[in-house]
């Protein structure tokens, strides 16, 4: 990072591409093109144990007066199976699927917490195939969900035929297989994607700017300041992104699921 | 035929503009009608507010698309 700010002072390249993202490899032994392992993977791993260490340890000895650790980890999965679960699956369904909301919310929370820590700076999220694969879980979740309710003929009836008048049916069921089956998963995927894609890029404008005005004219020195204030205004605001589009991403996974088993639309 | 007027620059950043404008309208209307609700009747903006944030996620997800496949198509002719 250090040697980054340093090549940015000798020569900004400024409007950032989508090249940004692709980041070295970072195995000492390994060369540059190995691309297996760059920081987007450490930060998965990363972010993966420290979920893994701090559930584990939380309740390793649970206690009827919960500790500091333990009233944190139980208030993250009571939000999650309370607030999302039960509220929008009923009470028997909803603690069902809490395990794996509670799961798919934190994971993200987590990972796309890295796009403002300092050093980190960037979040495994704004590549798509994080967000992609998690969409393919929910996707395959919820039809799963759907499919073992009615079985596979009456839950394709169910999500595909509206009650409607039967002359606008050849027109309803396209547009509902195309919205149920093949713009859900792909625009959950996009979503989070592009909401950590473009907060990366943001910072990356507004902190490459300040740099670039600079170099280009000393008496610009002011609005390089102004930039990188922008930035940290920015940042706050991705603090608020990151929690606002984990939470999304886990309340439309649990409407999916509602609306796969719900018993009439 | 020689080309009167042309615009040079990215057209990606204007094509994303246009893209803002529906989903700007979309959650402004998403979130002033949570407001309006919500002082009509304040002991339902609890029960409101899960919907209003998946209203909010699926209108949004059209901005967001632009913003994606303006990089994608930043290249194409």
């Amino acid at each position: 990072m250090i040697g980054q700010a340093v090549a940015l002072q000798s020569d900004v390249p400024f409007p950032p591409e989508v090249g940004d993202f692709y980041l070295p490899s970072i195995v000492p032994w390994g060369g540059l093109d190995s691309l297996w392992f760059t920081k987007i993977t450490a930060l998965v791993w990363v972010s993966t144990a420290l979920i893994l260490v701090f559930f584990l340890l939380a309740y390793r000895k649970p206690k009827m007066v919960p500790g500091k650790a333990q009233w944190m980890a139980e208030s993250a999965y009571g939000f999650v199976r309370n607030n999302i679960g039960v509220e929008m699956l009923g009470a028997e369904r909803g603690v069902r699927f809490a395990p794996y909301l509670a799961t798919l919310l934190l994971f993200i929370v987590f990972n796309n917490m890295w796009s403002i820590v300092p050093i980190a700076q960037i979040s495994p999220n704004s590549h798509i195939a994080f967000p992609a694969f998690l969409a393919l879980i929910s996707y395959v979740l919820f039809n799963y969900a759907g499919i073992k309710k009615f079985g596979f003929r009456k839950y394709m009836r169910n999500s595909l035929i509206p009650p409607a008048p039967w002359f606008v049916l050849p027109i309803l069921i396209p547009i509902e297989f195309f919205s149920t089956f093949l713009v859900r998963p792909f625009s959950l995927a996009v979503r989070l994607f592009a909401n950590m894609f473009a907060g990366h890029m943001l910072l990356l404008v507004f902190t490459l700017g300040g740099f670039a005005m600079l170099q280009a004219n000393p008496a610009l020195a002011p609005f390089s300041v102004l930039s990188w204030l922008m930035t940290i205004a920015l940042t706050l605001l991705e603090l608020l992104v990151i929690f606002l589009q984990a939470y999304v991403f886990t309340v439309l996974t649990a409407s999916y699921i509602q609306g796969a088993v719900a018993e009439e639309h | 035929m020689d080309i009167a007027a042309g615009v040079s620059g990215s057209l990606a950043a204007i094509g994303y503009g246009l893209a803002a404008i529906g989903p700007g309208i979309g959650v402004g209307l998403i979130f002033a009608s949570y407001i309006q609700s919500t002082a009509r009747q304040p002991e339902s903006s609890r029960m409101t507010l899960p919907f209003v944030w998946i209203g909010f996620a699926v209108v949004e997800a059209l901005a967001l698309f632009g913003i994606a496949f303006g990089f994608i198509w930043a290249t194409g002719s």
